[in-house]
């Protein structure tokens, strides 16, 4: 890593930044820039890839390399990004409709491979671009334009899609905490393999208030949790409740009530191969459990772009066809 | 009992093995070709086989063929019908009773010609050559399954495995039939088989036994030999069009000093590109085998952003799911590398059966105005020098560039002459004249036209691509409605200006002729064959046939409007005639056409043209 430091503005261009007024989209850029220059990544070795939708805008406001693509399509093309240069530290930043409607193949293809890009998922619970229509994270119910009724389709859980693919990492955010937010954005980026970060942003035109029973301060001291590798997992605003495992599932306990102390309540362990209890953490919804936060898991395994070099230098190593002209040589050939 | 047959010298003959798609007729057809190429024959191969993998065994479904041409002067294709037909089944001979020359060899295995065999093919009599109505045709029967048998009666293999070596048998007998020395084939065998040894000893055995089979038993009145060819001196050896379109990446990569990489999804038959390409991690070659299509070429063209030769390779239904993303390698303007091995269409088609039916897809099958190079090879061997001159062209230009083959090429091979890279020409990438606080994203070169290539990494080059419309110079987000025509316009001349570094077309045949044959693509040999033909007999033919499509040669109207007949011959239902009628609204075009899944024959062209 270079030794140079950055400041965000080395990470902002020049153009004028369209969101509508009162976007999560700000404050996500704003963590984004934050995040960028605290890892002191040159821009110039950072390739921002995005799809279609109002996060995917987000390339245009980077000052890094950046390519604004197809709908869906970004895990693809971040993928041969990365393929084709393992150097570069790449991004994908892309929407609910753009990464589990049309690009959900290739979103879980890329989680599946493990390669080396962080995706930045702006979820709304909405397709903001098109104009208000549900989308696959929309909870069910939801009256859209395209759901005058209310939508009756079941929702994704990215988390859930994201372990089913067997993801490695897997952290969550909101808009507004402009603390956690580049924390885990830097976690993500840290991590070797496919990152998936799920922000819960708010769209202020078609979907205001998605998140608004744990976006306000106090909200998320109540009703989410913020989980952090090696700590208990304590939340609530004087840190007063825990959870424990009760059977197979978590609960939600008082400390100092019914002789529960700190040495009762789960240690939040992001690592551990077996993803059953992340899964069950990422799970948890309101009102009766906390919303987690944080990085839920952080798994180190091989990633698909270190295979892949590896697997051609052996070949390299072993064979004598180190030229196009060799390879000629190498073939079933006569003289005429 | 040994005897020595007459030797009939031949200059060219064709040859085709037939029998179930489980009989290993491949591997024994291109055994053949390949060892004929050895002897310093000329050869043209062509696979035809079912698209089920194994369809019921003795139904005519299953038939699986490979035809091959053998001759001492030029050979340009794999033949119109076979001098001699190895049928393995009835299924074989009823399926092929067409393409057998009056007067030909059938090589028939006896055994399968029982009461059930012919039931299966459908025949209703117990004479199935009678039923054929085959007459002036020479049978040469021998119990092909139960020699199998006999021959390895002693090897421990079990009955299933011994008959599936009854391939080898066949191939002993033709080789015998045109006195081709079986060690030849021994040493294919050796390589084919080096890791199962027993496999090995097992087919040699029944290899030899066949050839000694035909000699000793004097099977045929005569055998038959065909000279060396007179071709040019040089080492040789025999390709398919999907090989030499993957060396053609690979030779490129290496010219112009960038990594190749490969986005792909499997299709037939355009899947043997990526197996040639993955094999090839000697020459760190990346092949990302994608989730679907699309994300084929997408890993391309963000393995093009990031500075590598990219490509992607497909046939007509994959290309018809990747037009969007061309679309955005069109308007990022970025090098790219688009396969298209065409298949019979429309929708799954014809998996196995060739076409030239993607033409105007190609051409035009995208949204919005979206203009690009489409080249078209025209035999297995000249895969190679397209695939190289695709890559030149997408990279000195910076745009994606469509590559035509098709199944015929794609799967037949030809002799080629071990290309001397040192002879293609250079492949220079262009990279910004200008230093990095003055450069811009979309700054021209004032004489191509393209813009600069910089991948992520360079220092100070940060820019931002996509694929909403952009300011003319800075590449920043623009729909200024004047700035979105200058662009069009652009994108357009660009592709246009590179009719100047293309070669103009050329002329084939008598160039005195009324008469000018027009074709495209991987028709050329038979289009080549049908005018050699024409001008023997007196009917006096030119042929102008193009690889390079858009942009046309620039001398295209000059030698189009020197001719007072034209017909454009393609194996679709008109589509370079229509895109030549729009190039040339002044010049009448005539077509002939054939959409039956299979090449033109020879003697089709030949009759058509002498009736106008």
């Amino acid at each position: 890593m270079s030794t140079q430091t950055y400041t965000a503005q080395d990470f902002k261009s020049d153009q004028y930044v369209r969101w509508c007024p009162g976007c999560g989209d700000f404050a996500i850029l704003n963590s984004i820039y934050k995040a960028m220059a605290e890892l002191g990544v040159d821009p110039s070795q950072t390739a921002v890839i995005s799809g279609i939708g109002c996060s995917s805008r987000l390339t245009y406001y980077m000052n890094t390399y950046g390519f604004h693509t197809i709908h869906g399509r970004a895990a693809a093309v971040a993928t041969g990004v990365k393929c084709a240069n393992p150097d570069l530290t790449v991004w994908q930043f892309t929407g609910d409709g753009d990464c589990l409607a049309i690009g959900g193949n290739h979103f879980i293809h890329a989680v599946r491979r493990n390669i080396d890009i962080n995706i930045v998922l702006h979820n709304n619970e909405i397709y903001g671009l098109t104009k208000g229509q549900y989308s696959p994270t929309s909870k069910k119910g939801l009256v859209t334009k395209s759901s005058p009724f209310g939508t009756i389709e079941r929702p994704f859980r990215p988390a859930e899609l994201t372990f089913g693919a067997r993801g490695t990492f897997f952290a969550r955010t909101i808009d507004v905490d402009t603390k956690v937010s580049p924390e885990v954005m830097m976690a993500a980026a840290k991590h070797k393999g496919t990152s998936v970060v799920e922000v819960l942003q708010n769209c202020v035109i078609f979907n205001d208030g998605a998140h608004k029973e744990i976006s306000s301060k106090e909200a998320r001291a109540e009703k989410t949790i913020l989980l952090e590798h090696g700590k208990p997992m304590i939340f609530g605003k004087e840190n007063e409740k825990g959870l424990v495992l009760d059977g197979f599932n978590l609960k939600v306990v008082t400390l100092g009530e019914n002789g529960i102390t700190e040495k009762d309540i789960l240690v939040h362990n992001a690592t551990t191969e077996d993803n059953t209890l992340h899964l069950k953490l990422a799970n948890m919804t309101g009102p009766d459990m906390p919303v987690a936060m944080g990085v839920i898991r952080n798994v180190e395994t091989n990633t698909y772009n270190d295979e892949l070099v590896q697997q051609i230098e052996s070949v390299q190593e072993k064979s004598n066809i180190k030229t196009f002209d060799d390879l000629l040589k190498s073939l079933d050939s006569w003289e005429i | 009992m040994s005897k020595t047959a007459k030797v009939i010298e031949l200059d060219q003959v064709v040859v085709r093995f037939s029998g179930d798609s489980g009989d290993g007729m491949q591997l024994t057809g291109t055994l053949f070709s390949n060892l004929s190429a050895i002897l310093g024959n000329e050869i043209s191969t062509f696979p035809d086989y079912p698209a089920e993998i194994r369809a019921p065994q003795g139904t005519l479904g299953g038939v699986s063929g490979f035809q091959v041409h053998l001759g001492s002067q030029k050979i340009n294709t794999p033949g119109d019908k076979a001098d001699v037909l190895v049928a393995m089944n009835p299924a074989a001979l009823k399926v092929n009773v067409k393409a057998i020359k009056p007067g030909g060899v059938i090589l028939f295995d006896e055994n399968t010609f029982d009461d059930a065999g012919l039931k299966k093919a459908g025949f209703t009599t117990d004479n199935p050559f009678e039923e054929l109505g085959l007459q002036n045709v020479q049978l040469l029967g021998a119990p092909l399954t139960d020699l199998t048998k006999l021959s390895l009666e002693d090897s421990g293999f079990d009955n299933k495995t011994i008959v599936r070596s009854k391939n080898m048998f066949a191939l002993g007998l033709a080789c015998w039939l045109f006195n081709r020395p079986i060690d030849k084939a021994q040493h294919f065998l050796e390589t084919k088989f080096a890791k199962k040894p027993a496999i090995l000893r097992a087919n040699l055995k029944v290899l030899i036994d066949g050839f000694n089979y035909g000699s000793n038993t004097h099977a045929a009145v005569s055998t038959y030999h065909i000279g060396k060819s007179e071709i040019d001196k040089g080492r040789y050896t025999s390709i398919n069009g999907n090989k030499a379109t993957a060396f053609g990446l690979i030779a490129a990569a290496e010219k112009a000093g960038l990594q190749l990489f490969l986005g792909s999804y499997p299709i037939t038959p355009a899947t043997d590109i990526m197996h040639e390409l993955a094999a090839r991690k000697d020459l760190g070659v990346r092949v990302v085998q994608s989730e679907d299509e699309i994300a084929g070429i997408c890993t391309a063209i963000g393995a093009s952003f990031a500075g590598n030769l990219a490509a992607t390779s497909t046939s007509g239904p994959g290309l018809a799911l990747k037009s969007e993303a061309i679309g955005l390698a069109v308007t990022a303007e970025l090098p790219l590398v688009i396969v298209d091995v065409q298949r019979g269409g429309p929708s799954t088609g014809l998996p196995t059966k060739t076409e030239q039916a993607d033409l105007l897809q190609a051409l035009y099958g995208r949204n919005g105005e979206c203009p690009l190079v489409v080249l078209a090879a025209g035999t297995p061997d000249d895969c190679f020098d397209y695939a190289y001159m695709a890559a030149k062209i997408a990279v000195e230009h910076v745009t994606p560039v469509i590559l035509l083959t098709d199944g015929f090429i794609a799967n037949g091979t030809s002799l080629w002459k071990l290309p001397k890279l040192s002879k293609y020409p250079a492949i220079v990438v262009p990279r910004p004249t200008q230093d990095a606080g003055s450069w811009k994203a979309y700054m021209r070169d004032p004489e191509k036209l393209n813009r600069y290539w910089v991948a992520p990494g360079t220092p100070g080059y940060a820019h931002r691509l996509g694929g909403l419309e952009k300011d003319f110079i800075t590449g920043a987000i623009s729909t200024d409605p004047k700035n979105h025509q200058k662009m069009v316009d652009i994108r357009q001349a660009k592709i246009d200006k590179i009719a100047d570094y293309i070669p103009e077309l050329e002329v084939y045949g008598d160039t005195s002729a009324d008469t000018l044959i027009i074709g495209w693509g991987g028709t050329y040999g038979h289009l080549r064959s049908a005018v050699d033909k024409l001008n023997e007999t007196g009917n006096k033919t030119a042929l102008a046939h193009f690889n390079y499509i858009m942009p046309l040669p620039k001398n295209t109207r000059d030698i189009l409007s020197k001719y007072k007949k034209i017909v454009v011959c393609e194996l679709n239902n008109g589509q370079f005639a229509s895109y030549l009628r729009s190039q040339f609204p002044e010049i009448s075009i005539l077509k002939f056409n054939k959409v039956q899944g299979q090449p033109f024959e020879i003697h089709e062209i030949v009759e058509h043209i002498t009736s106008l």
